[in-house]
């Protein structure tokens, strides 16, 4: 407390909730973010806890509608940036990002640590983008948000990124406007201004899904590179576990705003402890097998979010919802349970179970 | 960008072409239709007793009898680099631009219409001010805060300022602060340079009855433009780099949603610069607006030809510049 170059870190560990100040870079604790609405309270997000260490990438899978968005938009506080949209959502649990809890801060509080503790980079690089502004002024505008310098300077740190993230000629495309490039190059120069401030945590939401699948690889070599250069904690969100399985060391899979498995990623690849993870598994595209027999998609759609189903929330679409005993699955929610190994599953069958019908009955088919 | 310009100034002149074209053509037919012969058209260039040689030398010297191709092409000469009359032993000159002369007064068009457009131009631009800053600004506050007390409250009143028309909230604007509390004296028009006090006092009350019903319609069209870009992409990305919202909501939103704003001001304006008909009437401002009620009510067709392509030209002009305005707003439209 006596250094002040240290205030940051001073305040929190002065705070009162000292005792549960966690340890981790980023901690997610019991995150409920609800929207009341006409029809009922949308419970996009309920009840979520995860970690995650500087340098570590976090997967977070699951299909449309299961919270991913919502609960990244949740950790950069942007629910409430607008007071106009504050009386529209509730949030609920913790998130400690470096000591600092953000479900209770200040809304201003948060802005200030948004582009510069934290980033984010979206799904679609052109609506994302100013279509007005080009591409240069929206960099220098991001980083003169936190930085007081003049706009040469500024520029200059616009157009090293341009160059750091592979942008051709980035003196000269740092005047374009977001339509004069290509659909990679955008998100390239997204990437570059949600890294202009040198952020700690990188969010990534569907990064690669509205690119060209060649331009696909490209970007998560760089999301990677980047991340080794920065040594920055990244969360990447995608319903394409392809993407996640070679960036990813854990694995979040999300259904109906909850967790219902989670761990480290090569655990969860090959002994898969839920039915959701097995489905999703089975709709993964696979380059070494026929096309015909490879997709065993979920059936079913996703749940609501308003009634959410009792119980386990996937059991109308889950094929063992029958197996376990006192119809358990309808009744009864199940939590997540700790496997082994900071692996984690939230399902009513037994362990041995799980693991028998993986190994014989859907190992084989994928 | 220039190129861009040139192609819209070519296209706009071609427009005007056009325009006077059908304009002239119609006034060229609409007497004929009316049964009226080109004795007869010739004889309102005249006093009460004309003689027939009297009317075969107007129809000579104005062209009356030419083809329709021929008379138009005399007029827009006209325009360009006047006309030579010879009445008789005495010589006319219709100095350029040359509309012609007025059947009744026998005076040329275009001075006539001159004097008037300082009254005209005095009214439509300062009007245009006070609707385009407070139309947009109280629409960027309720969207800001839709639903709440001061966005109902300033939609009510944008309802009322959007159905009511001129003439009774000119007439109560009147009422009240010219009869009831006099304070804006009735008085003529006063050139900005003679007195610019004069100038504004007595443009207050029609300038603020003006702005009342265009704000209103400025202001809903700024709330509805604002919460559609207020909820685009781009928003969410400039709040994730940690901008004021302040910031956020008028450079980004307000830029953004600034476009249509644009083109409806272009052809508000555009119309307006043809005469405020009716807020001229309601305040007797001697205008062009005005200028173009007693033409017609004269049935003074070259007085109405020439405030119709009067007001055909501000259109155009407005448009011309709304879309460069445009290109250099959107960066998108110059290229394609
Ligand atoms: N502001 C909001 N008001 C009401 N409901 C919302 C709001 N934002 C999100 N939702 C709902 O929350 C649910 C989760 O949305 P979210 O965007 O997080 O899904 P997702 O997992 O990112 O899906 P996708 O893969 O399609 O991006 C959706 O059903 C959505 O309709
Ligand atoms: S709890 Fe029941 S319904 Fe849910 S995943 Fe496990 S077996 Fe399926
Ligand atoms: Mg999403």
């Amino acid at each position: 407390m006596t250094d002040s170059s240290e205030d940051t870190k001073g305040t929190a560990a002065a705070a009162p909730e000292k005792a549960a100040q966690p340890a981790a870079f980023l901690d997610v604790r019991d995150l409920k973010v609800h929207f009341p609405t006409d029809d009922g309270v949308v419970k996009s997000v309920d009840g979520l806890t995860f970690s995650l260490e500087k340098g570590k990438t976090l997967g977070i899978v699951g299909e449309s509608g299961s919270g991913k968005s919502v609960t990244s938009l949740a950790v950069m506080g942007l629910h409430r940036a607008a007071r106009q949209q504050r009386s529209k959502v509730t949030m609920s649990g913790e998130i400690w990002l470096d000591g600092k809890e953000l479900v209770s801060a200040d809304p201003d509080e948060v802005r200030r640590l948004r582009g510069r503790e934290m980033a984010m980079i979206f799904q679609d690089p052109l609506s994302a983008l100013h279509p007005f502004y080009s591409v240069g002024t929206q960099i220098v505008e991001a980083y003169r948000v936190h930085h007081a310098v003049d706009k040469k300077t500024a520029r200059k740190r616009a157009v090293e990124m341009l160059d750091r993230v592979g942008i051709p000629q980035p003196d000269k495309r740092v005047d374009d406007h977001p339509h004069q490039f290509s659909g990679g190059m955008r998100q390239r120069a997204m990437i570059a201004m949600a890294l202009v401030n040198n952020p700690e945590l990188l969010i990534a939401d569907e990064p690669t899904t509205a690119l060209d699948v060649t331009v696909q690889a490209q970007i998560l070599d760089l999301i990677r590179d980047l991340q080794k250069e920065f040594g920055s904690a990244v969360i990447i969100i995608t319903h394409d576990l392809g993407v996640v399985a070679e960036l990813a060391d854990d694995l979040l899979v999300m259904y109906g705003g909850r967790c219902v498995e989670r761990g480290p990623a090569e655990k969860v690849f090959s002994a898969p402890q839920h039915p959701y993870t097995w489905g999703l598994l089975g709709s993964m595209p696979r380059i070494d097998r026929d096309q015909t027999d490879r997709l065993i998609p979920v059936k079913g759609s996703p749940p609501s979010l308003i009634n959410v189903p009792s119980g386990c929330a996937f059991n109308p679409r889950c094929p063992y919802a029958d197996v376990p005993e006192d119809n358990l699955t309808r009744t009864v929610r199940p939590e997540l349970r700790e496997v082994g190994g900071g692996h984690f599953s939230a399902c009513h069958l037994p362990q041995e179970e799980r693991e028998r019908i993986w190994t014989e009955e859907i190992a084989p088919k994928l | 960008m220039y190129s861009y310009i040139i192609r819209r100034l070519i296209s706009a002149v071609v427009l005007l072409l056009i325009v006077s074209a059908v304009t002239f053509g119609i006034f060229f037919l609409l007497p004929k239709l009316a049964g009226q012969t080109t004795d007869q058209l010739a004889q309102q260039y005249i006093g009460k007793a004309p003689t027939p040689a009297d009317i075969a030398a107007v129809k000579k010297n104005l062209g009356l009898d030419k083809p329709v191709f021929e008379q138009y092409w005399d007029f827009l000469k006209g325009i360009f680099v006047g006309v030579d009359y010879k009445f008789g032993p005495e010589a006319a000159k219709c100095h350029v631009p040359c509309f012609g002369y007025s059947f009744k007064t026998h005076i040329e068009v275009w001075p006539e219409i001159q004097s008037r457009l300082p009254v005209t131009l005095s009214l439509a631009a300062g009007a245009a001010v006070l609707w385009v800053v407070s139309g947009v600004a109280t629409g960027v506050l309720s969207a800001l805060r839709p639903g709440s007390v001061f966005d109902r409250m300033a939609m009510t009143v944008a309802l009322a300022g959007v159905s009511l028309p001129m003439f009774f909230t000119g007439a109560l604007a009147l009422a009240l602060f010219t009869y009831q509390w006099p304070i804006f004296e009735r008085s003529d028009y006063v050139p900005l340079m003679e007195d610019p006090f004069l100038w504004a006092r007595t443009l207050v009350l029609p300038w603020v009855t003006l702005a009342f019903l265009y704000s209103a319609l400025y202001a809903r069209l700024t709330r509805a433009g604002m919460l559609e870009t207020l909820s685009e992409d781009y928003i969410r990305t400039a709040r994730a780099k940690g901008l004021r919202e302040g910031k956020v909501v008028v450079r980004h939103g307000l830029r953004a949603a600034l476009t249509p704003i644009i083109t409806v001001f272009g052809m508000d304006l555009g119309l307006l610069l043809g005469g405020a008909l009716i807020t001229e009437q309601v305040f007797s401002l001697k205008g062009v607006g005005a200028f173009a009620v007693e033409a017609i009510n004269a049935n003074d067709l070259p007085n109405i030809l020439g405030v119709t392509l009067l007001a055909a030209f501000f259109i155009v002009l407005c448009n011309l510049v709304v879309d460069v305005l445009y290109a250099a707003v959107d960066p998108r439209v110059r290229l394609s």
